[in-house]
């Protein structure tokens, strides 16, 4: 493998502009108390993106601790079951993430941020989880920096995600249950801002989605930029071109800015996202923020979010906590409007159908969270002409959820 | 209209109460906690026990900047189906006998889903004469605040003890009606003292502005009221300490608690 990542420097994005928008989306819809520390939060990243001990750290922690480049997989047997009469089939490459230092893309983030918080004089850390994968990725940044780490999680997915509650504590970090709401990760992340309110002072939260205020969506995306340029480089090492279609799984929407980023110039590639339908749209037990909400300001950001009709935020549902979530990152929002990027919904049982069929197929278990993006492909490849090549953001790897889908399964 | 009450506009109130050389106060219930009823009944005894101007809460499903207690009372108040409209209501009901300025302290989605010119004419027409918006930053603020000055509705910007001094002075400049000291790094709720960095503030905020100034988030008793008052502050707003009463044991109970507390805590002030 010669990929080499491109530094974030590097990158050509020119949104958000100066005050965090992305068109109407984004912006800084928080307490004054955290204005100061968001203002401080992206001057300390403007001024170290650019620097070179900076890039030098994080490369280095990237290429050894993290394990990247994640590689770049053709499935060949999940390519073709979805063989056609004509006997085409789509060719279909995994980019995997799930073999990342502690099995997802969410490290990416938190151990760059946690080198930004250390250079910010920031000892205490502070982090919302839903699936625990980002809880996970923080605790073990914290472990390896010494530093202190407090995740905040609701009760419900406490319980759906036990063996993630498990790592975190083997890590060092305090897991802080929240039992406000449906005790899922909206009102984990409305904690963890609350935390942020209190000790900003000696506190840096890492945020672990392209969601939140400026400048959490832009450097949350940057961060996980690595992920498209590593493909770029990829694709062009095994076929000399670009991908046809990018799939990757949306909740707050970070492993999908993460690879789509590099190619949003390039109008010949498809952008999708597959988002969580829950029980079903119109049972109305969703978290299926783009395709059905409406804009609103949810966790410091305007964007896509479900509210009833006085504005108040409603309750999310997914079988897979990671995506459980009333709220989208406002770039998405942006890309949804531009028409530049499409956005699609799987409920639960497909997802599960499809958490089974990579297992069964490629002896690759995916993070139920990326599941909704296998499992969109049962929609898009008989609607796809030729042998189009579709890369999947693999986002995470599915030892967390192994309960939750053998409860499933068992009361069907 | 026949049987409404005139009311001063915020920043009235608080230039005939400096005439006076007097520090307001400003209590904060959550509207629908225990219920609409009580609610009413909570602003007309809060009026007639020493509240110069009332911040009424609407209830909201996610409240960032609330504590435990208050945000109990919202997720209490938004199970029992309360609406803005019904908040409005209870404003309208009240507005027959009661000339105490009304502050609706409301997070920002509720406005934006609704139109702002919409929520705007809706908040007017009630006799609402300010808002507090705690999660619309100076930088978002501008969207609601122009729109809010044709319609004579005075917006109320807030500080924070992290804000730093060039922030308080362009801050101080837009905010209407009086200037929200938040006074401590945190969400509001209950403390056991008020951070002597209150004190600097609120002559760093004097030294800028001609504004009056109103601390608030933590304040709980008549000895912290007073503290604020003798620091220099125009008016005391206390949240908590009135939500947690008004909502133990019966309605009755609660307002015969806050009656009291408020007159207690006029008294420290006065």
């Amino acid at each position: 493998m010669t990929t080499t990542p491109i530094p974030a420097n590097q990158s050509t994005n020119e949104l958000p502009d100066a005050l965090g928008r992305f068109g109407n989306y984004g912006g800084k819809y928080v307490p004054e108390t955290l204005m100061p520390a968001l203002a401080e939060f992206e001057a300390a990243y403007a001024k170290y993106k650019h620097d070179r001990d900076f890039q030098q750290e994080l490369q280095g922690l990237l290429k050894d601790y993290v394990g990247r480049p994640s590689p770049l997989y053709f499935a060949e047997r999940l390519s073709q079951n979805y063989t056609k009469p004509d006997g085409t089939f789509p060719q279909i490459y995994l980019k995997r993430e799930d073999l990342n230092h502690t099995g997802a893309h969410k490290i990416n983030n938190a151990i760059a941020q946690a080198l930004l918080a250390i250079r910010m004089g920031k000892k205490r850390i502070i982090a919302e989880t839903g699936a625990g994968q980002h809880g996970v990725a923080t605790a073990t940044v914290c472990a390896r920096f010494g530093l202190e780490c407090i995740i905040y999680m609701g009760v419900e997915d406490m319980e759906r995600q036990k063996l993630n509650v498990f790592r975190m504590r083997l890590l060092g970090a305090k897991v802080a249950p929240v039992t406000a709401g449906t005790g899922t990760l909206k009102d984990a992340t409305s904690e963890a801002i609350r935390d942020w309110v209190t000790n900003v002072e000696n506190t840096h939260y890492i945020l672990g989605s392209v969601a939140g205020p400026h400048p959490y969506p832009m450097i949350v995306r940057d961060f996980h930029s690595v992920i498209g340029q590593e493909t770029r480089s990829q694709c062009a090492e095994k076929w000399g071109g670009l991908p046809d279609i990018l799939l990757a799984c949306v909740g707050g929407g970070s492993n999908a800015m993460g690879l789509f980023t590099e190619f949003v110039k390039d109008s010949s590639v498809r952008l999708i996202g597959v988002e969580a339908a829950g029980e079903s749209v119109i049972s109305g037990k969703h978290a299926a923020t783009l395709t059905q909400g409406r804009p609103g300001i949810l966790h410091g950001a305007m964007s896509y979010l479900l509210q009833d009709t006085e504005g108040q935020v409603v309750e999310a549902h997914s079988i897979s906590a990671g995506l459980d979530y009333p709220g989208v990152g406002p770039e998405h929002s942006y890309l949804k409007d531009q028409g530049r990027a499409e956005y699609y919904s799987v409920t639960d049982s497909e997802a599960i159908a499809a958490f089974c069929r990579i297992s069964e197929l490629e002896g690759i278990i995916p993070a139920l969270e990326t599941a909704h993006a296998f499992a969109y492909l049962e929609t898009l490849c008989p609607q796809l002409e030729g042998s189009p090549r579709i890369v999947i953001n693999c986002s995470g790897r599915g030892d967390k959820d192994v309960q939750t889908v053998a409860k499933y399964l068992e009361n069907k | 209209m026949i049987g409404v009450k005139n009311v001063n506009s915020v920043a009235d109130c608080f230039k005939s109460l400096r005439t006076n050389n007097q520090c307001a106060l400003i209590p904060f219930i959550t509207a629908g906690d225990p219920d609409l009823e009580t609610t009413t009944k909570a602003l007309k005894v809060l009026a007639q026990n020493g509240a110069d101007i009332i911040e009424l809460g609407v209830p909201y499903s996610d409240p960032l900047a609330d504590g435990p207690t208050i945000q109990a009372a919202a997720t209490r108040a938004l199970r029992r189906k309360v609406k803005l409209e019904d908040v409005l209501q209870v404003v309208k009901e009240v507005r027959k006998e009661l000339d105490t300025p009304i502050v609706l302290f409301t997070y920002y989605n509720p406005i934006f889903y609704r139109g702002i010119k919409s929520f705007l004419t809706e908040v007017k027409q009630a006799g609402v004469q300010g808002l507090v918006v705690p999660d619309l930053p100076l930088e978002e603020a501008s969207t609601l605040l122009e729109p809010a000055k044709d319609m004579g509705i005075e917006v109320t910007l807030l500080v924070a003890p992290t804000t730093p001094i060039e922030r308080i002075k362009a801050i101080a400049t837009q905010s209407q009606g009086f200037i929200y000291l938040v006074s401590v790094t945190g969400v509001t709720g209950m403390r056991s003292q008020v951070a002597s960095r209150v004190e600097e503030l609120l002559s760093e905020l004097h030294s800028n502005t001609d504004k009056p100034i109103g601390v608030g988030f933590g304040i709980a008793s008549p000895e912290q009221a007073k503290q604020v008052k003798d620091w220099g502050a125009d008016a005391v707003i206390v949240g908590s300490a009135f939500v947690k009463r008004l909502a133990e044991g019966t309605p009755e109970e609660g307002l015969e608690a806050i009656a009291k507390f408020c007159h207690s805590l006029k008294q420290a002030i006065v």
